[in-house]
Order: C-alpha cells, then sequence, then structure tokens
C-alpha cells in the first residue's frame, strides 16, 4: 500500500518531470494477478500443443516397436502427409463441413431466428426458444445418438416421409455430409441464436427508428444499421462456432464412422483413425497439428476481416 | 482507491497462490489414486474382450476368478471386462497398456496382436512358467507356435483356435431350388448360388460377407484373405520374408468383392458397413433366414447353442460348405486360422501368480467348458479326443476337417498395421469409389509406406 502511494505524491511535487520508472517489486505486483491465467494456459494449451508438436515428429506407434521406442523422425510424418491424397480430401471436407454447418447453417440460421424472434409474440418466442435451445443442451453424444437415430435407413426421418407416401433413402449412406451438416446446425444453432438475440437487444432502438423515418427498407436497415452494429458479436460468434465444429469428432465418430469410405472423415476423425485405428499415433499426431494450424487460419481470417477491435 | 488496489492485490495474490497449490495437488493425488485403482500386490487385474455374441469368456474368467480366490486365499482377482467389438478392444487395450499405472496382468489377447505387442513391451515372457506347468504337454505344437514372440520366446497360452468356411440356411437353398448339401467347388459357385437366391427372394440377402473398416480384423480374415488365400497369392512371402504387392490374386479377390456389391448380391451397404453387422449376422438375420449363404468363423454355433439368444433349430437349418478355391484349383478348399491366448503384460508385480492364474483358467476342465461354449477348436490334445468334447457340437467335425487346408495370418510385428489397410480397400470397393485394381495399388502404396520398399516384392 505505502509504495504505491509514495510515487504518487512524489509526482504530484516534481511537476512535468518524466514518471519515475516503477520498482520491479511493482512489476511483479502488477503481473501477479496475471500468474493464475498464464499458470493454467501454459499446463492446458500450451504444454500440450508443444507435446503434440514434438509427437508429431516421432513415429509413436499404439503397439509394435514404435511404442516401445518412439524414434524421432523429422519431418517425415509431415511429408507424407502432404503427398497423401486422403489427407487433402480430408482437409476439403474439414472447410466443407465447418463452411456449410457452422459460418452458413448455425450463423444463418442463429441470425434468422434472432431476427424473427424479435417481432414474435412472447409464447411463439418461448416455444421456439425451447425447442432450439434443447438441441443444444444436450451432450454432444446425445445429440448424436438422437441425429443417428433420425436419420438412418429405418429412422423417424424416413418413418415420416412414409406417411406421405415417399420413400427415403439411407441418408447415412446415401448423403452422409448432408446428414452430418444438417445434425451439426440442429445442434449448434441455439448458441449463434442466443449470442445474436443478445446483441440485437443491445442495439438502441432510437437508431433504428430514426433509420425508419428516413425511409430505409427492412433489409435496408438489417444491412446498414444492425449488421455493422453487431459486427463485433458476429465476429466472436463466428469464430467461436468455428472452431468449436473444426474439433466435432463425435457427431460424425456416431452418425457414420467417418464413412462410407472416406467421404465424411474430417481433420479430427482422421486424426483418430490413424492414431487408434492404425496405431500409428506419431502421424494422427501430425494430422491433429494440420487440424490447429487449419483453426488458426480461420481465427486470423476473422481477425483480418471483420476487424472486431476497430470501432 | 489506493487501499482498495491493495486489498484486491494481496487477495489475487492469495487466490494465485492458492489455485497453483490446488494444481500441484490435483496432480500428486490423482498419481496415488492410479497406483490403487490398478491394484495392489495380492491383486491380479484380467482385461478381456465381452461382446453381446461374446460372453464364453467372461464366464471362463468368472469361474476362474472363484477357483483361484478359494484356493489361493488372500488374493484378489479382479475383472476387467472390455465391452467393445474387436478393433475398439485392440485400442482399448493399447491404451492401457500405454501406462503402468493402468496395465492388466493377465491380458486375453489376439494371436495375430502376439508379436506386435511383445516388440512394444507389453507382455511378458513367460517360458519359464510353463515348464514347470504339467499341462503344456498337452497342447498341440501349433498352439504352441502361436503364442511366440519375434524373440523366440513365448507369450501367450492359447486358449483355442478356429477356422471359418461358408454357412448356409438350407431352407433358402431349397426354396431357390439348390442342393440343400451343397458343395461350390470355386467361386463361381458361390456367386451362382448367391445369384439363384436373390432371383427366387429378392428380400433375402444372398451373401453376407465381411466387408469394410468398421469390422476391422473381421474383414481382413473372415473375408478377404478367405479369398485370398484361395488364388494361390498370399500377403507374405515366407521363403523371401518379404511382403508381396501387385498381386493377381489380390485383385481378383476385390473383384470377388465387386461382384458381390455391383450385384446386390451382398448385405445393403449401409448395413454391411455398420459396426454391429457381424453380430447381427449371427444372432439375428441368419436365424432368421434373411441371409442365404455367410462366410464367418467356426464359432457361430457356440452362440446358437447356449448363447443369450439360442436357436436350437439350427442344426436342421444350417449347412455347411468349405469355401472353394478360386478356380477350384488345389487343395480345393480354403480356410483361414487364428485364435487367441491369454498373456502376461509386463507391469505384473508377481508375474508367477499371474501365470498361474492363467493355468487356472486353462485348466482340463475350463478349457473344455470354454472349447465346447465359445465353439473352439480344441489345441489340448487330452480334449481334442474327447467324446465329451467331440458329441458337444455336430459342427466341430466340419470346422476341424478344415484344419488339413488352413493358413495362418503372417506372423510379424506389422501384420496388424499391414492388416488395417485391407478393409480400407474392401470398402472402396464395395462403396465403388476405387477399381479393384486402384484398390490394390492404394493397399500397396500403403504397405511400402509401413514396411519401406526394400520389405516388399512383386508378386511374379
Amino acid at each position: 500500500m505505502a509504495s504505491l502511494t509514495e510515487p504518487q505524491v512524489d509526482r504530484r511535487r516534481r511537476g512535468p518531470t518524466p514518471r519515475p520508472r516503477p520498482g520491479a517489486a511493482r512489476t511483479l505486483g502488477r503481473l501477479l494477478p496475471l500468474a493464475p491465467a498464464v499458470a493454467l494456459l501454459v499446463v492446458f494449451l500450451v504444454g500440450p500443443i508443444l507435446y503434440s508438436l514434438y509427437g508429431s515428429l516421432t513415429n509413436r506407434s499404439m503397439s509394435g516397436p514404435g511404442a516401445a521406442d518412439p524414434q524421432f523422425i523429422g519431418l517425415d510424418n509431415y511429408t507424407q502427409l502432404f503427398s497423401d491424397g486422403e489427407f487433402w480430401t480430408s482437409v476439403w471436407l474439414t472447410v466443407l463441413f465447418v463452411g456449410a454447418s457452422a459460418v452458413i447453417g448455425q450463423n444463418g440460421m442463429g441470425m434468422a431466428l434472432a431476427l424473427l424472434l424479435r417481432a414474435a409474440s412472447s409464447p411463439v418466442r418461448a416455444l421456439v426458444g425451447t425447442v432450439v435451445v434443447g438441441a443444444w443442451v444436450l451432450p454432444e453424444i446425445v445429440a448424436a445418438f438422437a441425429a443417428y437415430a433420425f436419420f438412418s435407413g429405418d429412422g423417424t426421418l424416413n418413418i415420416v416421409l412414409g406417411w406421405f407416401g415417399l420413400d427415403g433413402p439411407a441418408w447415412l449412406f446415401t448423403f452422409p455430409m448432408l446428414a452430418v451438416i444438417l445434425a451439426n446446425v440442429w445442434r449448434g444453432t441455439a448458441f449463434s441464436m442466443m449470442v445474436y438475440a443478445a446483441a440485437l437487444n443491445e442495439v438502441p432502438p432510437e437508431i433504428t427508428e430514426a433509420a425508419e423515418l428516413d425511409g430505409a427498407q427492412g433489409w435496408q436497415q438489417f444491412a446498414y444499421i444492425t449488421l455493422p452494429m453487431i459486427r463485433r458479436a458476429v465476429s466472436t460468434n463466428l469464430m467461436l462456432i468455428t472452431l468449436q465444429t473444426l474439433g466435432v469428432f463425435t457427431l460424425i465418430w456416431v452418425m457414420t464412422g467417418g464413412g462410407p469410405g472416406v467421404q465424411t472423415s474430417t481433420l479430427p476423425v482422421l486424426a483418430y483413425q490413424e492414431a487408434f485405428k492404425f496405431m500409428q499415433v506419431g502421424y494422427g499426431t501430425a494430422i491433429a497439428t494440420m487440424t490447429l494450424l487449419v483453426g488458426a487460419l480461420f481465427s486470423v481470417l476473422y481477425i483480418k476481416v471483420l476487424k472486431p477491435e476497430v470501432d | 482507491m489506493q487501499v482498495n488496489n491493495g486489498h484486491v492485490r494481496t487477495a489475487v495474490a492469495i487466490v494465485t497462490a492458492a489455485s497453483l497449490f490446488a494444481l500441484a495437488a490435483c496432480g500428486s493425488s490423482s498419481g496415488e489414486s492410479g497406483a490403487e485403482a490398478s491394484g495392489g500386490e495380492d491383486t491380479i487385474t484380467v482385461a478381456y474382450q465381452k461382446t453381446a455374441t461374446f460372453t464364453q469368456m467372461d464366464d471362463l474368467m468368472q469361474t476362474a476368478k472363484a477357483e483361484f480366490e478359494a484356493a489361493n486365499s488372500g488374493v484378489t482377482v479382479e475383472l476387467m471386462p472390455i465391452e467393445a467389438e474387436q478393433d475398439q478392444y485392440f485400442t482399448r487395450l493399447a491404451l492401457m497398456n500405454g501406462s503402468a499405472e493402468t496395465a492388466p496382468d493377465v491380458i486375453y489377447e489376439d494371436t495375430f496382436q502376439i508379436r506386435s505387442d511383445a516388440a512394444a513391451g507389453f507382455l511378458a515372457p513367460i517360458d519359464d512358467y510353463v515348464e514347470e506347468w504339467d499341462d503344456w504337454d498337452q497342447y498341440l505344437d501349433t498352439a504352441k507356435q502361436a503364442g511366440l514372440g519375434d524373440d523366440g520366446q513365448l507369450y501367450g497360452v492359447s486358449t483355442g483356435t478356429d477356422t471359418r468356411g461358408l454357412y448356409y440356411h438350407k431352407d433358402i437353398f431349397e426354396a431357390a431350388g439348390l442342393p440343400t448339401e451343397w458343395e461350390p467347388e470355386t467361386w463361381e459357385d458361390v456367386l451362382e448360388a448367391a445369384r439363384a437366391i436373390k432371383e427366387s427372394a429378392p428380400d433375402v440377402t444372398p451373401m453376407a460377407l465381411y466387408t469394410g473398416q468398421a469390422q476391422g480384423e473381421a474383414t481382413s480374415m473372415q473375408g478377404f484373405e478367405m479369398l485370398l488365400y484361395g488364388t494361390g497369392d498370399q500377403l507374405y512371402d515366407t521363403e523371401e520374408q518379404k511382403w508381396v504387392t501387385g498381386s493377381q490374386g489380390f485383385v481378383d479377390a476385390l473383384t470377388f468383392y465387386d461382384t458381390v456389391y455391383s450385384e446386390e448380391l451382398g448385405l445393403p451397404l449401409e448395413l454391411a458397413l455398420d459396426a454391429a453387422v457381424g453380430g447381427r449376422v449371427a444372432t439375428e438375420l441368419l436365424p432368421q433366414g434373411q441371409v442365404g449363404i455367410a462366410l464367418d468363423g467356426s464359432w457361430l454355433p457356440g452362440n446358437w447353442i447356449s448363447g443369450d439368444n439360442p436357436w436350437p433349430e439350427w442344426e436342421e437349418k444350417i449347412g455347411f460348405a468349405p469355401m472353394p478355391t478360386q478356380e477350384g484349383q488345389e487343395p480345393g478348399a480354403t480356410s483361414m486360422s487364428g485364435g487367441w491366448t491369454l498373456a502376461v503384460g509386463s507391469q505384473a508385480e508377481d508375474p508367477q501368480q499371474a501365470f498361474d492364474f492363467i493355468a487356472t483358467a486353462l485348466n482340463r476342465e475350463n478349457s473344455l467348458t470354454y472349447y465346447t461354449t465359445a465353439g473352439q477348436i480344441a489345441v489340448r490334445a487330452d480334449i481334442a479326443e474327447d467324446p465329451e468334447y467331440l458329441n458337444y457340437n455336430p459342427s466341430f467335425e466340419f470346422f476341424s476337417s478344415l484344419v488339413d487346408v488352413t493358413n495362418f495370418r503372417p506372423a510379424t510385428p506389422d501384420y496388424s498395421q499391414i492388416s488395417a489397410n485391407i478393409p480400407v480397400a474392401t470398402e472402396s470397393v464395395a462403396t465403388g469409389s476405387a477399381t479393384p485394381e486402384e484398390a490394390a495399388a492404394a493397399y500397396d502404396a500403403g504397405l511400402v509406406q509401413i514396411v519401406g520398399e526394400d520389405q516388399t516384392t512383386e508378386a511374379p
């Protein structure tokens, strides 16, 4: 306490003299509150990332000589990965899955629902809100089984189609990517909806009213008033759902197992298969590391394009 | 304000210190509890597989636990059934073996994993213990061979072996105008029968053939290798000790898959590629007459006799036929043999005690029960000729006769890794995403990646 008050008094007396350098103890004191966060980040984030980077440079395997004594093999895993057509297919599938289910699906649906619910009567709002949030509240494994039961050959969807005399295909087999994308949209829309509903509430009604007086149409209001004002919420939301969707494993694994063939094997599924099915842990880790990189790329893209920090 | 800041700072410092301390505490306490979980000195942990269609090992272990605990007071046997299909079982086991705290003392281990897991240091050699075990002399030489590691040491005691062949449903054959005593001589005969079934009963799946990645090693062994080893080609050249690439037999075996799925003679793909299909064919589809022919292992009748879904009528309804070679070439039929073992984990605190448990589990009486209920081909000479064994299950005679033509999987530590690429090839052919030639080329590329160019040899 004393150390904090004294320099202040000094400064006042000396007038415009340059601010004295704070003592080392004081710097330490100021950094101290960051310590728990830094410690947690190092233990649970930086550590595993570094370990995974190291793991991806070895030939560690689940069984065999590679399990007893993993060798450092440099960038071999990566050169093998980049020359593997399956990896590039998987990268494309991942981008498709993230783009269609998160960026377009969850994000668009969430925004649409938030906008529509603003105008809805309160019973409708409560009902729709409950239904949408219900999917989000479910644990991922439960949601995955529910989606599997819905889309499978003799599942709910085809039974309902049957009532109308329609004969649905085996969705998980014929349109596996579509099925997992729809399932992920169903599961994740609630999050975007809630983020946007909160953001829309923060838009001052005066501005909207002023725009209305100036004769702005509904979509013009949305494009020129609402959207710029909630831009930061959009950016945060996109970033969060992208990273979340990038890591989706359980949903796809339960519904299709990455198949048929490799039609739904996104990067996390591929990494799991290489590490735990083909027993090549080092190679699987290399894929996981690439997934990390894809996530980082998406994040940089959002920060650059949407510039959330500038107002 | 200043005073407040100071307070806040002190508080934060305390919280920080406390949280760091808590973290450290977490680390150490979890370590201790982990060690406890793996059992104290007088606890033997036993890991084995248990599924809806495979409860016989569980029965055996329960019996052995009771007997062993009664005979050795103060010793606790902790059973750890792993409820997973084959592929997942290997993964779970490998993960358990990865840490000294979770590694089991006694492991139910597939023979094809022994060399790999021994090389990984997961298993303890048991040569010294079997020497003093009277029953060991009863074991057939092939069974003794099956437990060897690459270093020539013994790592597992066989729990029985198996063969594979064709099951066919006589009612469906009769309806299709096929002989109820069926003896196919070539692959074409098998396909012709399947086509006849498709003609007469469109709702029935003509032939169940293990396909795709979800079945893992079952696809490799019960499916693909049953075809490949009937072409004259093999996966591994034992003379040159090199893996074979570019063999015509490999392409032909995949072409068989292509024919089955392109002519819709197999299960609908969405079902065929499902992880649970193996169990469903055995317990549901075949008994209900929804599958005409099934290429499967010798253990199915065990389920029908004493499993959760008994099917007493099987003796009248089911016929057996050896899987013919491609063109009927010598020896006319083919089969694959594998089998499982009980092994001692390398982290076992008292390997002698762990082995003693295995000796109890596989004594004459327990072995007899297991061979009969699990549909195993006996590997103990004293049981193989026992009328109680021979009369228990009418299918034993048929499946034992296949021992003459049977093949074994390449016994190398990397077989399991290489074999994982075979289901991929069958799946890409079955789904039509690759031709048999393309899928075979992809397998070859994967093979070279695993073993290196110099460990492969071009097929003549």
